[in-house]
């Protein structure tokens, strides 16, 4: 039986939850005070994904770097990776709000796009 | 002189909102003024997701929130002026701005609201001991050079406060490569959201030490080491609790004072506790027609809230110009923040001047579970909503119906506070 302590973020009061993993399966779900605790635990320790936020560089723009994102969740796992693919890439100006930077980054099938514009000069 | 009927002073979320909404009431000659070379205020340089859940139930970015409002501006052919500073403005609403494009110049404004936002509490209010070298950044500083700007103040990190900006400096600094080596926060509880305490400390192993101070700072020229120490119930660090930790860089997030030497110099009333000028329900200072909204007005936990105050602040002032916005009566209710309830926003209510509902946002001292919020009309307990949990970092808020306060003519005095039953 695997053991894994979370503190839940669904509010301030930042409950300590204690998931019980048996070959991988939610066993059990405790210290949670309400069905959203359940609901992140649950999601936690079976597949936890964040959105990923970084710059890029911009060639030709009225800024030197473009904000961006991951357009939806990817694999905790994959947080490192993501941010070397979006380390690597270079833009060219203009780019506007959506556009795609890095397509599919590490085989997520989620594209990396760009949060704000950024005009050529 | 040129006249405008509402002159705007910040370019940001709240500057931005009060513009849409003025312009939507029917007004107009607006003109922003802004003092960075592009609108947005400081959305532009928090890029990470997590803004406008509420006001457009999806999770933006910073840059992204800011831009819907930035759009609607373009949209509204709404006038604005960027790398102007505005050096003063008179109780008769003449404004001073200046700017390298058209020098100083005035703007008699029919009506002003004040967006400027707030700034971040420095050093030198904070009574570190120590060397005072280079490599100490308050935490925004930070963000901007490195989201912005594309810099990396330094490799080795220690960060004193735990506000959101110094938690989401944390993960930005280390996704960058640096080693963020421990946060350490004064209080015995965190400022910040718990989810950021999570994501971006916990998701990473990086440490955080409450009541935690920092009592040295080593390097001459540049930043070389920190120590920090626990500390007791008053603040007053322990002797042999101290850790010394090598780093070049130390990121102080240690709290946010809204900006007002504009609105001081104006000779607007302000509240000691809140730092923001005291407004009335239409969110007017002792000024008439001089209104404010956003962090200027009191610091503001989500972004969606400042749009919302600010939407408010941009139709009174409409109201004012058009002379809708009846004279402010004598029969004045005070609102009283007490026991567990810092301050309110707004302090007064004149019934006849209010909307059918009018949102009071507070913020608690400390933290409260399973607690009340109270509201009393006079001596009578009117509200006595439980809550779970209370946070200083988070604001809270009360809705008052105007039909229920012209129940009750000749009340002087609102209370809200928080009770344990």
């Amino acid at each position: 039986m695997e053991k894994r302590e979370l503190t839940c973020i669904g509010c301030p009061m930042g409950c300590q939850i204690t998931v019980e993993l048996e070959n991988g399966e939610v066993a059990s779900v405790t210290g949670n005070t309400c069905g959203i605790g359940d609901k992140y635990a649950r999601n936690e320790v079976t597949h936890p994904e964040r959105t990923v936020t970084s710059t890029a560089v911009i060639l030709g723009g009225d800024k030197p770097r473009v904000s961006v994102k991951t357009a939806s969740n990817i694999p905790k796992d994959k947080i490192d990776a993501v941010m070397k693919e979006i380390d690597a890439a270079v833009m060219h100006a203009p780019i506007h709000i959506g556009d795609v930077v890095v397509k599919d980054v590490c085989g997520t099938g989620v594209d990396v796009i760009a949060t704000r514009n950024v005009e050529a000069v | 002189m040129t006249n405008y009927d509402i002159v705007i002073v910040g370019g940001g979320p709240a500057g931005l909102a009060a513009a849409v909404s003025a312009r939507n009431a029917g007004v107009e000659k607006i003109l922003i003024l802004e003092r960075d070379k592009e609108l947005g205020g400081i959305l532009n340089q928090c890029i990470h997701n997590g803004f406008g859940l509420h006001t457009f139930k999806e999770e933006l970015t910073g840059p992204e929130y800011a831009y819907r409002f930035i759009e609607k501006v373009l949209d509204a052919k709404i006038e604005y002026k960027l790398n102007t500073m505005v050096m003063d403005i008179s109780e008769d609403r003449v404004v001073t701005a200046m700017s390298r494009e058209d020098g100083m110049y005035q703007i008699k404004a029919g009506a002003v609201i004040l967006a400027m936002g707030c700034r971040e509490r420095p050093r030198g209010a904070l009574n570190i001991p120590g060397y005072r070298p280079a490599g100490i950044f308050s935490a925004g500083t930070a963000q901007r050079l490195v989201n912005i700007e594309g810099y990396m103040p330094g490799r080795e990190v220690v960060i004193l406060g735990s506000g959101d900006i110094g938690l989401i400096m944390a993960r930005r600094m280390t996704l960058e490569g640096a080693k963020v080596k421990v946060v350490a926060e004064l209080m015995p509880y965190s400022g910040g959201l718990k989810r950021n305490i999570v994501q971006c400390l916990d998701d990473f192993g990086i440490p955080l030490k409450l009541s935690h101070t920092v009592v040295d700072i080593e390097g001459k020229e540049h930043l070389t080491a920190v120590t920090i120490a626990e500390v007791d119930n008053h603040g007053k660090p322990i002797p042999g609790t101290e850790e010394r930790y090598t780093c070049d860089t130390l990121l102080l997030s240690c709290g946010l004072i809204p900006e007002n030497e504009l609105s001081r110099n104006a000779g607007v009333e302000m509240s000691p506790i809140t730092s923001g000028p005291v407004v009335n329900e239409s969110l007017e200072t002792n000024i008439p027609g001089v209104f404010a909204c956003g962090n200027v007005l009191h610091v503001h936990d989500l972004v969606d809230y400042v749009s919302e105050e600010a939407d408010r602040a941009g139709k009174n002032a409409a109201k004012f110009i058009k002379g809708e916005l009846s004279e402010s009566s004598s029969n004045e209710i005070e609102i009283v923040a007490t026991e567990g309830a810092r301050y309110t926003v707004p302090s007064t209510i004149d019934v006849d001047r209010m909307d059918d509902k009018l949102t009071v946002r507070f913020r608690v001292g400390a933290v409260f579970k399973d607690s009340y919020v109270s509201v009393y009309f006079d001596d009578e307990r009117v509200m006595h909503n439980k809550k779970r949990i209370m946070a200083p970092g988070e604001m809270e808020q009360v809705i008052l119906l105007k039909d229920k306060l012209a129940e009750k003519p000749g009340l002087k005095k609102i209370t809200v506070k928080i009770e344990n039953e």
